[in-house]
Parts: C-alpha cells; sequence; structure tokens
C-alpha cells in the first residue's frame, strides 16, 4: 500500500469515525498503525492481493452515508418466499423503520450500549482489518436474545450496500445468545448501484450454555465489491455453532471466519460453497479453536471456479493441551472449470493434545468428462448435465442447509448458475 | 436404418478403425466379435458421439440423418442408445434422479408433452419389472458399489426406459451370472421389434444363444474382416480367432 493510500486511509476514515466508543477506537487505532495493511509478503493474505484492488478500486477513503431506502428497494432484495424476521441495513447503518419488531429479543443500536465488550471475541491484534474496524466502525447493532429462549422464526439480517459520500462501509454486530436458547441468522448482503466499494465488517457471537445457534451469509453483491469480513464467535459448553457460507460473486472477498470451543462437548460446524466466475476472488480464512475436551468440529467447504475467478482456502484446526478427545474433520474440494481458474487450498493443524481424532483432505479437480459423456448420451444437454454432475458435487453441503425457504433460495441460486454461465 | 461406410476414426492421432462398412436394417440383429483391441468399442463410441474419438473419412447415416453432424444428446434423441462396456460411476446423480430429465429431454425434443411424477413412476415400475432390478438401487448413486452385473442390468434397463431405435450392446454380458445373462437378453428381446435393430457387440457364444443375431461380424485390426450368418459365431468360439487373423495376413501380404 503506498504512502498516498495510506494517508487517505487515516484522513478519511480515523478522522470521519464517530465520537463513541472512544477508547476503544483509539486502541483500534493504535493497532492498525502498528500492523499496516497486509501487503504480498504478509502470510495471512499471500494469495489475496487486498491492498493493491484498495488502491486501484477505491478513490474515496471515507464512510459511507446511510442511504434513505424505500419499502420497495427493500422488498426487491428479499429472498423469494422467506418467512421470519427481518433486520433492515444500509451501508452498517441499522433502519429500525424497516425492521421488524421481534418479541422477546432486544435489538439496540451499538451507541446505546456502550458497555458491550465489543472486541473482546474479536481482539483487534489477530488481524489488521479488524483492528481497522474497530477504530472506524459506523453505528451498528447490539443484538440479544435471553436465556431459555426458542427463536421458532430464522432472523434476516438484509445489508444494502451502495456508495454515498464515501465508498468505506463499516458494520459491526453484536450477537449475545443465552444459555439453553436457540437461533438461527441469515445474513445477505446487496448492492443497489454499480459502483465500487469496501465493506469492512465485523461481527461477534456468545453464544451461551447448551445454545444453538446458526449463521448463513449469502454473499451475492456486485462483482465491483471487495469485502473483508471476520465473523468471530465464542461458545460454551455444549453448545452448538453452524455457519454457512455461499459466496457467488464479487471482486474480492475475504472471510475470516473463526470459532472458539470453549466448553466440553460443544460442536462447531462451518459449511461453505464457493460458485464463483467472471474474475472473482474469494478467500475463506477459516479457524476453529478447540480449548475443552469432548468437543468436535466439522467442516465441509465446497467451491467450483470457472473463468478466470479464484479460490483461496485456509482452514486452521487448533487443538490446544486440554482438549482431549476431540473429533475435528475438515474437508475442502474443489472443481476447476477452466484453464485459467485457481484455488490455493491449505489445512493447517495445530495439535497440542495426544487423545483426539483429527481429519482432513482436500482435493481439486476438474469436471469430470466421462461422466459428462455418459449423461449426454442418454439424451441429457450438454449444460443441463453439467449442472447435475456440479449440482451433485455440492449437494452433500446444500443439504446441511436447516432453513427451508433459504434452502430452496440456494438451490434456485445455484441452478440459475449452473444452468446458464457455466 | 444405419449405414457406416468407411469409417476412419482415430484416437490421439493414433488410427483405430479403418474403413468400416456395415448395414443394418430395422428388425435386424448383428452381433460384432473380434480379438481385444481391435476397435469394437471405438465403433461403439464414436457412434454414440465420443469426442475424443475423430473421424478421420467416412460416413454415418442413421434413418435418414448424418450421425456424425449431431452432438451425443441428439444422437440419442433421435434413437441411437450405448450400454457400455464399463459403466462408469457418478457419486451423487441416481438413475432416477437422472433419467427423468433425460427422458424428458428426448420428450421434448420429439414434440411431445414431458412425463409427469406419477407417469414417470409406473414407466420405472414397468420397466424395472423387466430387467428385475431393484428400486433401491436406481435411487443410489449411479454405478457407486454396484456388483458388475448390477451396472450391466442398470445399462438394460435405462435401454429400456428410454426405448431406442437403436441398441448398441457393448459386452452387456461380460460379468453376468448364468441367470443375469438370462433376465437382460429376455429384458433386450421383449424390447425388440421390427422397427428396431440391435447390434450387441461380445466374446462369448452364450449371450447368443438368447439374443440370435441375424448376421455375425469379425472385426479384426479396425476393419470388418469377415461376416457370416449366426453359425459363424460358433466356428469362432470353437477354433478362436487365429485363422481369421492368418488369412488377413495372407491377404496383406499377397497384395
Ligand atoms: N483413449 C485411448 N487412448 C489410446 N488408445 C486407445 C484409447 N482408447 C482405445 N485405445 C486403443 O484402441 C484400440 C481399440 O480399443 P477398443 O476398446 O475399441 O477395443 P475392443 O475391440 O473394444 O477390445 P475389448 O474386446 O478388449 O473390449 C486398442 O488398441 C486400445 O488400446
Ligand atoms: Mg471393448
Amino acid at each position: 500500500m503506498s504512502i498516498q493510500t495510506k494517508q487517505d486511509l487515516l484522513q478519511g476514515l480515523f478522522t470521519a469515525s464517530p465520537s463513541n466508543f472512544i477508547s476503544l477506537r483509539e486502541q483500534g487505532k493504535e493497532k492498525f498503525l502498528s500492523q499496516g495493511l497486509p501487503n504480498q509478503k504478509s502470510e495471512e493474505y499471500r494469495f489475496t492481493p487486498i491492498a493493491k484492488k484498495l488502491e486501484q478500486a477505491i478513490t474515496r477513503f471515507s464512510p459511507a452515508s446511510p442511504l434513505s431506502l424505500s419499502k420497495e428497494q427493500v422488498e426487491n432484495a428479499l429472498i423469494e418466499g422467506f418467512e421470519g424476521d427481518i433486520l433492515v441495513f444500509s451501508n452498517g447503518y441499522y433502519h429500525p423503520e424497516f425492521s421488524s419488531r421481534i418479541d422477546g429479543i432486544e435489538v439496540s443500536i451499538l451507541s446505546e450500549k456502550p458497555n458491550t465488550p465489543i472486541g473482546s471475541i474479536a481482539k483487534p491484534e489477530k488481524d489488521p482489518f479488524l483492528s481497522l474496524n474497530q477504530a472506524t466502525f459506523s453505528d451498528g447493532v447490539f443484538i440479544s436474545i435471553p436465556s431459555k429462549f426458542i427463536c421458532k422464526k430464522p432472523i434476516l439480517l438484509l445489508n444494502l450496500h451502495q456508495e454515498l459520500d464515501g465508498q468505506v462501509i463499516s458494520p459491526r454486530i453484536w450477537i449475545e445468545v443465552g444459555d439453553f436458547s436457540e437461533v438461527t441468522f441469515i445474513e445477505q448482503g446487496c448492492s443497489l448501484g454499480n459502483s465500487p466499494y469496501f465493506v469492512n465488517k465485523v461481527i461477534e457471537i456468545q453464544g451461551g450454555v447448551q445454545s444453538q445457534i446458526s449463521y448463513h451469509r449469502i454473499q451475492h453483491e456486485g462483482n465491483q465489491v471487495i469485502e473483508v469480513s471476520q465473523l468471530e464467535t465464542d461458545i460454551q459448553r455444549d453448545a452448538r455453532f453452524t455457519s454457512f457460507y455461499l459466496s457467488l460473486s464479487g471482486d474480492l472477498i475475504r472471510n475470516n471466519l473463526s470459532l472458539y470451543l470453549k466448553g466440553s462437548n460443544s460442536v462447531g460446524n462451518m459449511y461453505g460453497i464457493s460458485l464463483l466466475q467472471g474474475k472473482s476472488l474469494v478467500d475463506h480464512h477459516t479457524c476453529v479453536d478447540h480449548k475443552e475436551p469432548h468437543a468436535e468440529s466439522n467442516e465441509l467447504y465446497k467451491g467450483i471456479f470457472g473463468d478466470y475467478s479464484r479460490g483461496v482456502f485456509n482452514g486452521k484446526i487448533l487443538v490446544r493441551q486440554d482438549a482431549q478427545k476431540t473429533n475435528a474433520f475438515q474437508q475442502n474440494n474443489n472443481v476447476l472449470l477452466s484453464e485459467e481458474a485457481l484455488i490455493n487450498t491449505k489445512p493447517q493443524l495445530e495439535i497440542w493434545a495426544d487423545d483426539v481424532k483429527c481429519s482432513h483432505g482436500c482435493t481439486v479437480g476438474q469436471l469430470d468428462e466421462e461422466a459428462l459423456f455418459y449423461l449426454q448420451a442418454r439424451g441429457i444437454e450438454k449444460t443441463t448435465a453439467r449442472g447435475l454432475l456440479l449440482f451433485a458435487f455440492i449437494a452433500e453441503v446444500v443439504d446441511k442447509i436447516q432453513v427451508e425457504s433459504l434452502q430452496k433460495y440456494i438451490i434456485a441460486q445455484i441452478q440459475e448458475r449452473l444452468g446458464s454461465t457455466f | 436404418m444405419l449405414s457406416i461406410k468407411n469409417l476412419h476414426a482415430s484416437i490421439e492421432g493414433t488410427p483405430i478403425l479403418k474403413g468400416i462398412n456395415l448395414q443394418v436394417n430395422a428388425g435386424e440383429v448383428h452381433a460384432i466379435m473380434g480379438p481385444n483391441g481391435s476397435g469394437k468399442s471405438t465403433l461403439a463410441s464414436v457412434l454414440a458421439g465420443r469426442e475424443e474419438y475423430e473421424v478421420t473419412q467416412g460416413e454415418v447415416i442413421f434413418q435418414g440423418k448424418d450421425l456424425l453432424e449431431l452432438s451425443p444428446e441428439d444422437r440419442a434423441r433421435e434413437g441411437v442408445f450405448l450400454a457400455f462396456q464399463y459403466p462408469i460411476e457418478i457419486p451423487g446423480v441416481s438413475t432416477t434422479n437422472f433419467l427423468r430429465t433425460a427422458l424428458n429431454q428426448i420428450r421434448e425434443y420429439r414434440g411431445q408433452e414431458p412425463l409427469d411424477a406419477v407417469k414417470f413412476l409406473s414407466l420405472m415400475k414397468e420397466k424395472m419389472a423387466l430387467v428385475e432390478i431393484d428400486q433401491k438401487l436406481l435411487s443410489r448413486s449411479l454405478n457407486e458399489g454396484f456388483s458388475g452385473g448390477e451396472k450391466k442390468r442398470n445399462e438394460i434397463f435405462q435401454m429400456a426406459m428410454l426405448e431406442p431405435k437403436l441398441s448398441i450392446l457393448d459386452e452387456t454380458d461380460s460379468g453376468l451370472d448364468i441367470d443375469a445373462l438370462r433376465i437382460v437378453s429376455n429384458g433386450v428381446n421383449k424390447l425388440k421389434s421390427p422397427s428396431t435393430a440391435t447390434i450387441v457387440v461380445t466374446h462369448y457364444q452364450r449371450l447368443l444363444d438368447y439374443i440370435v443375431p441375424d448376421v455375425v461380424h469379425v472385426l479384426y485390426q479396425g476393419r470388418i474382416v469377415k461376416s457370416g450368418s449366426k453359425e459363424l459365431a460358433l466356428e469362432l468360439e470353437q477354433k478362436g480367432y487365429d485363422w481369421i487373423k492368418e488369412e488377413v495376413d495372407t491377404a496383406k501380404a499377397t497384395a
């Protein structure tokens, strides 16, 4: 990153950041300045030239303002057949006027909850974008689900994005889920315009004892979008956390997903599908941290890459010394549909306990031409046959989605993509 | 129905088929025999439209149409069916799953209404009975963990479902026990009609006891070097291929 861009960043973002959480922001800024933005030499961002991208695409490093939304815009962005509660955001700002009141759940603007322990899960020293967000986040939300509360319907976090005044969007979300409670979130981003913007997002989730939390993300914004996100989750004993990422588009998308299994007998599931074309790059950096014994983690990511698209998968499994009897499973399978498509995949295991079961594997292949011919020889159109085979490849992950309307939506999205372009 | 003239085909620059001539009429059964590596499966693949094989010369006319011009799927829609010698496994795709798509795309091509789920199921039931195949097998991933015999039976089941005009059975008898052989052959025979034709590729006379051929051809070094009645198959079973090879070699030497 050039000195000029860094100056722009400092001027544009730091000086414009809201005057709340002052000491937290100070700390974020300090951490960011000592880390600097990652360059090609940074191990964690080796395959993801984020600084270069920012320099090319972002000209105004100042925060994007909230949009004045219409009811129509919100409705158009909704998942078809979605049944549940909706929280609407524009450029990271919460819009209560378009959002559901959810019985029994507190949803507040973050600045109204100054005691929220922001940064206690997503520690700013971990990643420069995390500290940058901590220093500069716009006003996000605080969501609290009390103990023993079963949220029957899913909650959709609908994020509408468009550059306005500036091109940088810095949302921050804090979610706490009480003991024995259950909740399902769906987070969806939606571009309203065609000009580039940069989303730098942080979500922290604190899951209580025996809580059950699912968090789905649908990444289907414009192909000019640059996004770095951090989803950082702590769960306690007997709790279960499941994440699901569907990545369909974007210019450069970096997902940092960290799950801390802080109690015994907890379960973490991390699933993902990347279905990319054009020049999109999606980078999944995941980390599951087993701190206590008898916990389990399952990770399954599949990717299909067409055209010039690129994928990065880096899956870290950390099993600490106390985490005996851990079961950790990780799998990343990829299909490259063109000569130019590329995937860099790497498991990263750090195991300090001796009585654990740990398995991992990654594969990179092409579409099976023989299978394609077999189906064609039965009278199936080539594109349909391709779609059938590719869908079969990812079906295992699609099956993990528990929300019916979401599963339908995702299947429709995938089929449209497989039918039309691949 | 099918007319192959002077067909030459090669793979990666190596000629495999070197001038095949074959005429198959509606209602006929042709057997193609010949030593390993002589080009039988290559011929079957070329007819089905496999792209790896490059046709360098000759023509194939199927029901008045230039078959070589058509995509593999259009050949199937026109009524060509290949039962593969080595049916492949397709994880995540079940027979039921892809056959419905196949059948409806074929019907669409022929200007017929698609079959709804109920009609499709009842058609399945009927054809399942014909080849005595279990529904459980059909809802599993295609050929994954199937026994050799189950794979072959599944091929014939698909043939029964798609009701082709020209069926090419590439060593469908290999790997079948005697009961399965009888069931599969019965299935094939029941699907025969005056308006359909069958090409059976086989190494064994025992299949031809069930599916009786009108003509037997011997393929050797990419050419049909001998054709005859069903008795030729018996002769080959007794004497092997050496005498044919010799005939060909002497003919070559004198030419
Ligand atoms: N993909 C390929 N690449 C190179 N050579 C090939 C390929 N496929 C077939 N051949 C060669 O073409 C020749 C004919 O093979 P083919 O499979 O048609 O024989 P076949 O008559 O069916 O034999 P079999 O009785 O063993 O089934 C063989 O020499 C084989 O090695
Ligand atoms: Mg063969």
